[in-house]
């Protein structure tokens, strides 16, 4: 007899794929300025490290928020306690109104309908386990956030069926792709229960249009199925066109307390617009009381830290603070944004035009050595062992297309971006000069020697093509 | 077409259960000393209050460990971005040194082998995820934590088969129960994929014997399945010397060597110990190398804030503060345990003999109109409703015979329960008068509060 489940001893986690292959890597051989210049510099990791000062010095300005105190009285005993799978009211009454905040008080959110998760990892997998059953599917836009693999699929038992969107018109969904995704799911059997999209999109960088989101409520209402937002980006709109949530578009629509209105689900979490994904704060917003009922319910499989919900409940709640946080933020993120974008660009590479997010989506199709995914892993390869930048190939994130990555750049200093822009430059000034001159090998390392922390694998390029691996 | 799926509509989640009504009569209904002193007092709730002064006092004396470090910017950053599911290390080094301790470190454990997991609840299910395919079955001997039909059965597709303990023996695991469920499990086309116990028990308030463990240890070798054990109890045993976990049994029976070493599997949490339930800390230990792995990945479902673990880092590190804690703990529990029992045998209720937990498995057959499970649920309203103290039935538990109820000591202050016995006496007092009368109950209840509020 098996001793473990089939869960336990597959691979449907997903983490055999390059996403997580490229980490382990970087784990090997991070850079460090000091100790380790010539290291893989992480751009893989979809993290704000850009406001971390604001959120410092409103800690050192608020003590009682992580003293277990409330105007100098202890609550210790009353938050060590508290484990009631409704949250804490303060709480989810200032997340809320965060939410709100961030969509431009467009739309109002009820507490009552905010279930608390630890992340929106766990988010996902909730409503996955709520609106499907095992066998049946979901229909996703690629490309997609690798994560969704194990997230929506893996012990849900849950099918994904993408909706294949291409470069050729900014991987914008389309009302065609929607109807073959549909169409596919029926040729292999899969009831389709319903739509989940990133917005902002992971890994685009780009908000859904006010068209692509009414072709998505249109979709849905026919086919009667739901609609999962993740929203999770949401804070991260840096320029126009601003936010638009899924729901505003109900709401536009006339659809609020229609049976399409019980239909649509957003995702939520604190990971990226806050920074804070070691706190596991995540939501999941629904209209539809026996989903709201039922997620509860499921929530104490992954419930908050009360402590780290009384710390968010006084941080969200001084608006003060919330307000110049999230302008503040969005205006370094779009310095960030426009440095790589600039460095790019300034290497020949160009980027999809996006205005979200904590990366950029790159177009390196140009450098492939053919059109296929086979190539997408060699230029990955290459990037990772002798560039040393671990970014995230198309492929993982089921692009359709090869030659697309992901790359970020709020994970990291300033001066480590630039770095990162160099080190690309000169890959692709010595790829290109090695396709034109393979004998100028020797002009090529005394002309690069100079920069010291760039030689070793410059040169190597000049003569290997394989991945390096004794570093 | 379906809308929703099965598991968001279905039962399963076992909240209809009076375990959980109770619970629910309570919330409309609280006692408040000041406020509200004829309202139900709960004694339904196994958390343990008692010693939330030393844990006060320890922070108090240790700031930094809730202002993120005395270089508050530093340490902030890090577990801002701390998302990494093998766990802080520091926590997980001194959590399982706190674990060895509290089993006066007969037995040692490595942190790498451990996963940390948002509550025991976590751990639980993860385990099953782990460990089953769903319609395949893991047996449990009853009574046992209502919240299991939940946790081990609900979004996982695993069943549980109950391994019937009587009171005959104060609700002992025998071979025979053993092999009877295992039969009923085949019976019902069930592949048992192992057994589940809870040591120290809920709701028994007992800890396993030797002869348990020869019986579930054969029993687990015979068959060839895993043994998981939940320990979460294991701080509250009131003498820590009478308490055996499933790992020293293992070794104790010099089976370290052998499969079934990568058959066992111990869950543990910070709820009851430390009182500690809304912080989320619950853990898997286990030696086998692929189900920590897959648990830990799974762990991403249900992962310990970072702020959380380093405050419990830092806490458990203390190792004087620990130890200090731990005994003080135990003793104060014990007392109460005391108050509760003398004052229920007092006037012929007679508990089960318990060394653990945070209750005690209360013997109220004699109050029974009948020897049914009717006669059980119209007690407990009674109980509930008219004498104002929710406690559990033991039908809610899974127990196979009727007039058993589960009474929780460590939740409330010192007064409080004093009250609740109060309020119990007055009701056994006149239940046994045979004239019982709404009326003159409600009097003298309310007479009586006046006498022990003053």
């Amino acid at each position: 007899m098996k001793l473990l489940s089939r869960k336990a001893t597959c691979n449907s986690h997903g983490q055999d794929s390059s996403y997580f292959l490229g980490w382990q890597e970087y784990e090997k051989n991070p850079y460090d300025e000091v100790r380790n210049p010539t290291g893989i510099i992480q751009m893989g990791l979809a993290e704000s490290q850009l406001s971390f000062d604001l959120l410092e010095s409103w800690l050192a300005e608020n003590p009682d928020a992580s003293g277990f105190t409330r105007n100098g009285e202890s609550i210790f005993r009353e938050l060590a306690l508290f484990q009631d799978y409704h949250g804490l009211p303060a709480f989810k009454k200032a997340l809320a109104e965060f939410m709100e905040e961030i969509r431009g008080n467009k739309v109002t959110f009820d507490p009552r309908n905010l279930v608390l998760t630890a992340g929106a990892t766990s988010a996902n997998e909730t409503l996955a386990f709520c609106i499907a059953e095992p066998g049946e599917a979901f229909l996703l836009p690629t490309p997609y956030y690798p994560g969704f693999d194990r997230d929506l699929k893996w012990r849900t038992g849950v099918e994904i069926v993408p909706i294949q969107c291409t470069g050729s018109n900014g991987f914008r969904i389309t009302e065609s792709a929607l109807e073959d995704a549909y169409q596919l799911a029926r040729k292999q059997n899969l009831r389709v229960k319903g739509v989940l999209v990133t917005n902002p999109s992971n890994p685009l960088g780009t908000a859904l249009s006010r068209q692509e989101l009414n072709l998505l409520v249109s979709f849905i209402s026919a086919k009667n199925i739901h609609l999962i937002s993740d929203e999770i980006y949401s804070g991260t709109v840096f320029s126009s066109p601003s936010f638009v949530s899924v729901m505003e578009v109900l709401l536009e629509r006339n659809l609020a307390n229609t049976q399409v209105w019980n239909r649509v689900h957003l995702v939520y979490s604190l990971s990226k617009d806050l920074g804070l994904p070691g706190f596991r704060v995540g939501a999941i917003y629904s209209n539809d009381n026996t989903v709201v009922a039922a997620a509860t319910k499921m929530s104490s499989f992954g419930l908050v830290s009360s402590q780290t919900q009384y710390l968010l409940s006084a941080m969200l709640a001084d608006k003060k603070f919330t307000k110049h946080y999230i302008f503040e933020n969005q205006v370094r993120l779009q310095k960030r944004h426009a440095m790589l974008v600039r460095g790019l660009k300034n290497a020949g590479i160009s980027c999809l035009d996006s205005n979200a997010g904590l990366f950029c989506w790159v177009d390196m199709r140009h450098l492939l050595t053919s059109k296929s995914f086979d190539a997408e892993m060699e230029l990955w390869k290459k990037i990772v062992y002798q560039v040393g930048l671990n970014i995230s190939p198309g492929s993982s994130c089921h692009c359709a297309e090869p030659g697309w990555f992901r790359v970020c750049f709020a994970n990291m200093l300033e001066e480590t971006l630039d770095l990162a822009m160099q080190r690309i430059k000169d890959f692709v000034v010595s790829t290109a000069t090695k396709s034109s001159n393979t004998g100028r090998s020797h002009h090529l390392s005394s002309k690069y020697s100079a920069r010291k922390s760039l030689s070793k694998w410059v040169f190597r390029l000049s003569f290997h093509h394989d991945s390096e691996n004794e570093r | 077409m379906e809308m929703l799926s099965k598991k968001a509509t279905c039962k399963s989640h076992g909240q209809d259960s009076s375990y959980f009504l109770g619970w629910q009569e309570y919330e409309k209904n609280p006692f408040n000393e000041d406020r509200n002193p004829l309202g139900i007092i709960q004694m339904g709730l196994a958390e343990n209050q008692l010693s939330f002064d030393l844990l006060e006092s320890w922070l108090a004396r240790n700031p930094d460990a809730t202002m993120f470090g005395s270089n508050g910017g530093s340490i902030f950053k890090e577990l801002a971005l701390f998302q990494d599911y093998h766990g802080l290390q520091t926590f997980k080094t001194e959590l399982v040194e706190f674990m060895a301790e509290i089993r006066r470190n007969k037995v040692r454990f490595d942190p790498q082998k451990l996963v940390l997991t948002a509550g025991a609840t976590s751990a639980n299910e993860t385990l099953m995820f782990c460990l089953a395919e769903p319609g395949e079955a893991f047996l449990i001997p009853t009574p046992y934590y209502p919240g299991f039909d939940r946790d081990l059965k609900w979004r996982t597709g695993v069943k549980i088969v109950p391994i019937h303990c009587s009171s005959l023996n104060g609700f002992r695991i025998t071979k025979a129960a053993l092999d009877e469920a295992y039969d009923e499990a085949l019976k019902l086309n069930l592949r048992v994929k192992g057994v589940f116990i809870t040591n120290p028990s809920n709701p028994l308030g007992t800890t396993m014997n030797q002869d348990e463990f020869n019986h579930v240890i054969s029993f687990a070798v015979s068959k060839n399945i895993h043994i998981v054990s939940d320990e979460i109890y294991a701080g509250t045993v009131f003498d820590s010397s009478k308490f055996t976990s499933i790992i020293e049994a293992i070794m104790d029976r010099n089976l370290e060597k052998t499969d079934i070493w990568s058959r066992i599997h111990v869950v543990s949490s910070l709820s009851k110990d430390l009182g500690l339930p809304g912080f989320r800390i619950g853990m898997i230990y286990s030696n086998n190398e692929t189900l920590i792995a897959a648990a830990t990945k799974m762990s991403s479902f249900g992962l310990v804030s970072s702020q959380t673990q380093y405050l419990l880092s830092k806490l458990l590190g203390d190792k004087k503060f620990t130890r200090h804690y731990i005994q003080e703990n135990q003793r104060r529990l014990k007392k109460r345990q005391q108050v509760l029992v003398s004052g229920l045998q007092s006037y012929g209720i007679p508990c089960l003999k318990s060394n653990a937990g945070l209750f005690c498995w209360v013997d109220m057959r004699n109050l029974l109109s009948s020897n049914a499970f009717e006669a059980e649920m119209e007690l407990w309203k009674k109980i509930l409703y008219e004498v104002g103290l929710n406690i559990s039935p033991g039908s809610s538990c899974h127990c196979t015979e009727p007039g058993w109820f589960r009474v929780c000591f460590a939740n409330m202050s010192q007064e409080t329960l004093n009250l609740s016995i109060h309020r119990l006496q007055a009701f056994v007092t006149s239940n046994g008068d045979g004239n019982y009368q709404n009326q003159k109950l409600s009097t003298r209840i309310s007479r009586r509060n006046s006498l022990v509020v003053s």
